[in-house]
């Protein structure tokens, strides 16, 4: 604080570069504390944590992917459920899901506490991967192929709701996750 | 000789109010950016009105195809066009004006203020006939016609020239010795703003000129690179508004109750750290995506380790300080809090200033934070958390702001009353209590996972149909309900505009004399805007003991509210 005040609309005249008063100073400092503690936390759950984003990722021409994850249906199929094939993928199998407009490649039949890499792209246009109820989230690019590890943590019934916007048919396209004990 | 000088004279008035010298180009300018402002506010907020009784599912106004269609207008006219509008307007203010200098060039301004309506034209045309239906985002490979995105195009090539203008003002305004000393800490502002401004343009220019050649089916478009450069027109064009918006705080605080700049170098440091950090932005919106890898994703989504977020804690602090000096100094001395009883609440310039700073910092600031870090994304993304977000920061705080300049833009440049001044008081508190409530609507549907941009959540006609559980059903009412009170708000704040814009009393020495309704307080009687008495001393000593208690109230919320999330993260699957 200096010896006068003027306000934001007064051209300040002389030297304005002066010292922060006290109170400032012990906000700014603590501010910047907690500022460093926001940033230290991502890096930390990289190591500590069990959710996070970075995966195993690679461009992909997206008729390869859907024929790999015609062939990964093919290969572990164990039903039909409304004209979708029910995939039950060995424990820690590479989990192949296609989005398209406006539906998913399969209902996918998991077991609890298991690992698998699912793999995720789109045919088309962007979609998003949002697994109902327990709120995970993640993009959908075309030509880009995104692997996640995941390890289901309790059993049920959970739908895929797709949330990024691809067309009117967006609000149609669900899917369906099952994973047993 | 004298001639010259008449017909200089001419393109001057006096200000009757603050004494300064206003260029009639550069207010002619103000004028007309402000007016077309308020229309494009108009067309997204009946927008929003259909898109909110279309969200509540019991009501399920809008046909699917319309309320994308509606969506695409609103995002448009809201976050793009009515909100760069008044930016223009802001910047005109904020160079020519405040610095009693003429407007160099105002032919130029009035060819980009014609691009820009032209740009804003054709856009909505192409929306409205259904020639665009890719919401506001237009990620390829949806496809738009492709004078949807010329439109865009002309529209930035035409703010580009304001931000250009302002700095020749600037320019002008430093060789004419219009000033002395530095300019004013609100045109600093305004730079900062117009810098931001430039680097998202030049982002707009870099994705939207080559997706238009793409829908002229002349080059490709990779879906990614469009997303991260798209992203750093579409956040950082936020970051415009932060800039614009603080500055905004700190001319209304000078102007209602004569609000103080604490420290100089403090306020314009904080500035610069948002110009030299706040456009990495684009990363919040990538932080789920294949494209980038964790590194880029902290590094950038952080705005290199939180500097932009230190900035506008600082801001957080210097502005409301700012306002209790200046009561403090209006004599309002008594206790932690007199200043803030005792503050003229019945000013809407007033209580618009203070309650967009409340909702922008402990709400926006907030949450903003925490769903941009990269793990709490996870449960976040693409859900209602998002828009939820987005409405306390640029709608609760920036447009918030900018309706309360309004009812001193209104005296000052138009030199009218305001209009419907009795309702008018009211139309902050109305507008605040709508918006914030129905963001916290919108926040808690996306915990339970509801997603945004979706006509019907619970997938009726989809092979697996959703049940979401019944609380969400309650918070869509008060959601919509909610929203619905924000937009009588804001039509009651366009009405008023247009009233006492086009209708309105003239502000008159006798009207300010009488104190006759319709001017704010800081009208009829400007407080002090330097200080040099024995009152100064003084409160050198005492400093600002109630924004003190007031800023360690927020950081308790940042922290509960931020660890709380990172709880919440360890009940998901285990995914990487």
């Amino acid at each position: 604080m200096s010896k006068e005040f003027h306000s934001a609309l007064v051209s300040p005249t002389g030297v304005w570069w002066k010292p922060v008063h006290s109170q400032e100073k012990r906000w700014i400092t603590i501010s910047f504390i907690w500022c460093m503690v926001l940033f230290a936390m991502m890096p930390l759950w990289h190591f500590k944590g069990g959710q996070n984003p970075t995966g195993v990722r690679a461009r992909v021409d997206p008729a390869d992917f859907a024929e790999r994850t015609e062939r990964f249906n093919k290969e572990f199929q164990v039903g039909t459920e409304k004209g979708m094939p029910v995939v039950a993928p060995p424990p820690g199998a590479d989990v192949y899901l296609l989005a398209r407009m406006w539906s998913w490649s399969s209902v996918l039949k998991l077991k609890k506490d298991t690992e698998y890499m699912l793999h995720l792209s789109s045919a088309d246009v962007n979609h998003g991967f949002s697994l109902f109820p327990i709120n995970v989230n993640i993009q959908i690019v075309p030509g880009y192929d995104y692997g996640l590890k995941i390890t289901p943590n309790e059993a049920g019934e959970f739908r895929i709701i797709c949330n990024e916007f691809c067309g009117v048919g967006h609000h149609i396209m669900v899917g369906k996750v099952i994973v047993e004990e | 000789m004298s001639e010259t000088v008449q017909s200089l004279a001419k393109r001057f008035r006096t200000c009757t109010v603050t004494g300064i010298k206003i260029h009639r180009s550069a207010e002619q300018l103000i004028k007309v950016n402000a007016v077309v402002a308020i229309v494009c506010f108009l067309i997204g907020v009946l927008a929003a009105i259909g898109l909110l009784l279309t969200r509540w599912q019991a009501v399920h106004y809008l046909s699917v195809v319309m309320y994308y269609r509606f969506l695409t207008a609103h995002g448009l006219n809201m976050l793009i066009f009515f909100i760069i509008f008044f930016e223009m307007a802001v910047l005109y203010f904020a160079g020519p004006v405040m610095l009693g200098s003429r407007l160099p060039a105002p032919r130029a301004g009035w060819l980009a203020f014609i691009l820009m309506v032209v740009g804003a034209i054709m856009t909505n045309v192409m929306v409205f006939t259904g020639q665009a239906d890719v919401l506001f985002t237009s990620y390829p490979p949806l496809k738009a016609a492709h004078w949807y995105y010329l439109g865009i195009i002309l529209f930035a090539v035409g703010a580009l020239i304001v931000c250009v203008l302002f700095f020749l003002s600037l320019h002008v305004a430093k060789k004419e010795k219009t000033y002395e000393g530095s300019v004013p800490l609100v045109t600093f502002g305004g730079l900062t703003a117009a810098i931001i401004a430039v680097i998202t343009l030049l982002h707009g220019a870099i994705i939207y000129i080559p997706t238009w050649l793409w829908s002229l089916d002349i080059m490709p478009m990779d879906p990614q690179l469009y997303r991260l450069i798209w992203w750093g027109l579409g956040h950082s064009s936020q970051q415009i508004n932060v800039a614009a918006m603080v500055a905004v705080w700190y001319l209304l605080a000078g102007l209602t109750v004569g609000g103080v700049v604490l420290n100089e170098k403090m306020s314009r440091t904080a500035f610069v750290l948002y110009i030299l950090f706040i456009s990495m932005a684009s990363a919040h919106h990538l932080l789920v995506d294949p494209g980038m890898g964790s590194a880029w994703k902290i590094w950038n989504t952080s705005y290199a380790m939180y500097l932009a977020v230190l900035a506008s804690m600082i801001h957080g602090f210097t502005v409301p300080a700012g306002i209790e000096l200046g009561q403090r100094l209006r004599g309002f001395t008594n206790g932690t809090f007199e200043w803030l009883r005792k503050a003229p609440w019945g000013d809407p310039g007033f209580s618009g200033l203070v309650l967009s700073v409340i909702i922008f910092g402990f709400m926006g600031g907030i949450t903003g934070v925490t769903l941009g870090t990269e793990q709490i994304n996870i449960m976040a993304h693409n859900t209602l958390r998002i828009p939820g977000h987005f409405h306390v920061t640029v709608v609760g705080g920036t447009a918030l702001a900018f309706m309360a300049v309004t009812y001193y833009l209104i005296p000052l440049i138009f030199q009218k009353r305001v209009a419907l001044w009795g309702l008018v008081k009211y139309q902050p508190y109305l507008f605040a209590a709508g918006i914030s409530l129905m963001a916290m609507a919108m926040t808690f549907q996306g915990v339970f996972g509801v997603p945004r941009r979706h006509w019907d959540i619970n997938a009726a006609d989809s092979p697996f149909p959703v049940e979401f559980h019944p609380v969400v059903n309650l918070l869509q009412a008060i959601m919509a309900i909610a929203g619905i009170l924000a937009a009588i708000a804001v039509l009651l704040y366009i009405i008023s505009a247009v009233l006492s814009v086009f209708f309105g009393k003239p502000l008159t020495a006798e009207a300010i004399n009488e104190k006759a309704s319709g001017i704010p307080q800081g009208v009829l009687q400007l407080p002090n805007q330097s200080h040099n008495s024995s009152m100064v001393a003084r409160l050198h000593k005492t400093g600002t003991p109630g924004t003190v208690v007031l800023v360690f109230i927020f950081l308790a919320c940042f922290v509960v509210y931020y660890f709380v999330n990172w709880k919440l993260l360890t009940f998901l699957w285990k995914i990487g």
